[in-house]
């Protein structure tokens, strides 16, 4: 595991600067929502690393504050101590270096799927008309969605929505894609292609990825790092570097290195998730009855 | 070249018109709505008539007037002007009533959403002044506009004015985050958020708040009228042409009133939403 880590950071080191190869670090990081008297900590001094070129995967039981923790890394909350660094700047606010594909899909409905896609560099002019549509197109064949460029988002399937959406983030070129659960609420072979689809890509050029996920098989099929959370507040358990070589096929699910990673994960989770379950009595009250 | 630009695009048009009638009869929900129609005007003519036909009176149905005499009546009014008079007066208040709430209702109800202090501010009084009911507001309108045109169209406005505020406000308010949050990461300004996103997310409800208030403007405005007695010089409306039949003692053309009533607001509301079919294509997909 040590060496793997070695391996990254020469990797961290070569490509640094390199468009699509952020390096995100949360340092000490809180978060808790609510007024003084009924305060509910969310994230507690999480200090992460989020490997340049790297897919990094984030489990962790329900309610842990995942969706938080998205959401500070993309500036749409601040922490309350601690920071959030990009390349070493602290992160202020949401921008187009940081993009997030949503749980269920956030296409906006009113906009057909190629007009979703050119939101974004539509919007900041820094593009020319013409050379933007051309990307679009070609981002749209990418992911196998030229045909349905002038739908709307509800004339599309789960599986094309989310590609659509993967489309429209990829056009701004961010620095790192955060993916926030963005297979959720897809049917079990639908998701299991999306998996594939999404490797592809991500393999194709190494983008700096979070991925964040309950899933644990999702979590070890995809991940390059996988870190493990504890229940609310959300704190770093463990991080383990997943050796299963690339490109991945769904087969690899069923290794038995993959079996190892995963009675490690279920482990922790495990932990966590009796627990969140003992804090709340609900595993008390269901022994008594 | 103009001219001949202009006659194939009218050509084109009335192929699509001609398209739009053909779909129009060989939808069965067309002739389903028919039959119901006549069904229903055969029962009412039955019972109307069901004196003569076995010689007791249905209860209530036995002293309205039959479809027949109504129809009759109808066509009597038909050719003298006043009763048309009667149908644009009642529209131009209505349509003035409407297009004031929404030209003042729908930024109002935007500025709700998005400006705390705005709410915090105007939210209070709007709330107060919101459950009275038009009518209530009559005699004091008519003390405080100086012409009786001007205190009908104000109520009129009321009408529809605070259906509209809210339904701008509730749909402004349930946008979901996630798309502004991902238009915020992919660059936009507050002036993006606004146009691009809040605006068209509020359209749906927007829409549905001049469905219900157009209709709640055609309550009012007969009430107003039937109040008020319309203005003086023959400019009654439809509500004051039911209120002169009562007068009159006219029974077969209070109906053809308030059907003519029912005829204005069906078309009223086709309209709205005709128009915001085509405002919002993402909505009528399947």
């Amino acid at each position: 595991m040590q060496k793997a880590a070695g391996s990254m950071d020469d990797r961290r080191a070569t490509e640094g600067s390199e468009l699509g190869k952020a390096r995100v670090e949360l340092k000490g990081v809180s978060k808790s929502y609510g007024e003084e008297w009924e305060r509910q900590e969310i994230i507690k001094n999480l200090s992460l690393d989020i490997a340049p070129g790297a897919l990094t995967v984030v489990v962790g039981p329900s309610g842990c504050g995942k969706t938080t923790l998205v959401n500070l890394i993309a500036g749409f909350e601040r922490p309350d101590s601690g920071e959030v660094l990009l390349n070493g700047r602290r992160i202020t606010g949401p921008a187009k270096d940081r993009m997030v594909v949503f749980q269920e899909t956030a296409l906006i409905p009113w906009q057909t799927t190629f007009q979703n896609v050119v939101f974004g560099p539509k919007l900041r002019g820094d593009m020319k008309r013409k050379e933007l549509r051309k990307k679009a197109e070609e981002l749209l064949k990418k992911v196998g969605l030229a045909d349905f460029m002038h739908k709307y988002p509800l004339q599309l399937s789960g599986g094309m929505q989310r590609r659509a959406e993967l489309a429209r983030a990829l056009i701004n070129q961010p620095e790192i894609m955060i993916m926030d659960e963005p297979f959720r609420g897809l049917d079990a072979m639908s998701r299991g292609l999306m998996q594939e689809f999404f490797l592809r890509l991500f393999e194709e050029n190494r983008r700096t990825n979070l991925f964040v996920t309950s899933e644990i098989d999702e979590a070890i099929f995809l991940a390059d790092r996988l870190v493990v959370l504890s229940n609310r507040p959300a704190q770093l358990r463990v991080v383990i570097d997943i050796h299963l070589p690339r490109p991945r096929h769904y087969q690899m699910l069923s290794s038995p290195e993959a079996y190892q990673y995963k009675r490690q994960a279920m482990e922790i989770l495990h932990q966590e998730a009796m627990r969140s379950f003992k804090q709340t009595g609900a595993f008390r009250s269901a022994v008594a009855t | 070249m103009a001219g001949v630009a202009q006659v194939s695009h009218s050509v084109a048009r009335a192929g699509s018109r001609r398209s739009l009638l053909r779909k129009t009869f060989e939808n069965s929900e067309f002739w389903r709505g028919i039959v119901a129609i006549i069904v229903f005007l055969c029962l009412w003519e039955l019972g109307a008539r069901s004196k003569q036909l076995f010689g007791y009176a249905l209860p209530y149905v036995g002293l309205l007037p039959a479809p027949s005499e109504v129809a009759v009546a109808w066509l009597k009014v038909l050719t003298k002007p006043g009763y048309w008079e009667s149908w644009y007066q009642s529209f131009k208040r209505v349509l003035l009533g409407f297009a004031a709430a929404q030209v003042i209702g729908i930024p109002f109800g935007l500025m709700l959403a998005v400006n705390r202090y705005f709410r915090e501010i105007f939210f209070p009084p709007f709330e107060v002044l919101r459950p009275i009911p038009p009518l209530a507001w009559v005699p004091a309108s008519l003390i405080f506009w100086p012409t009786n045109e001007m205190s009908i169209a104000f109520v009129t406005f009321l009408g529809a004015f605070f259906t509209i505020v809210i339904n701008v406000l509730g749909g402004a308010r349930t946008i979901d985050v996630r798309y502004l949050r991902a238009a915020q990461s992919m660059g936009a300004s507050q002036w993006h958020l606004f146009w691009r996103i809040i605006l068209p997310g509020t359209l749906p409800s927007i829409f549905t708040g001049a469905a219900v208030g157009m209709g709640i403007t055609w309550e009012v405005v007969v009430a107003a009228e039937m109040i008020s007695g319309g203005g003086t010089q023959g400019g009654g409306g439809l509500g004051f042409f039911i209120w002169n039949s009562y007068m009159g003692g006219s029974l077969p053309q209070i109906v053809v009133g308030m059907i003519s009533i029912g005829i204005a607001g069906y078309l009223s509301s086709t309209a709205i939403r005709w128009l915001g079919n085509r405002v919002m294509p993402w909505r009528h997909l399947f």
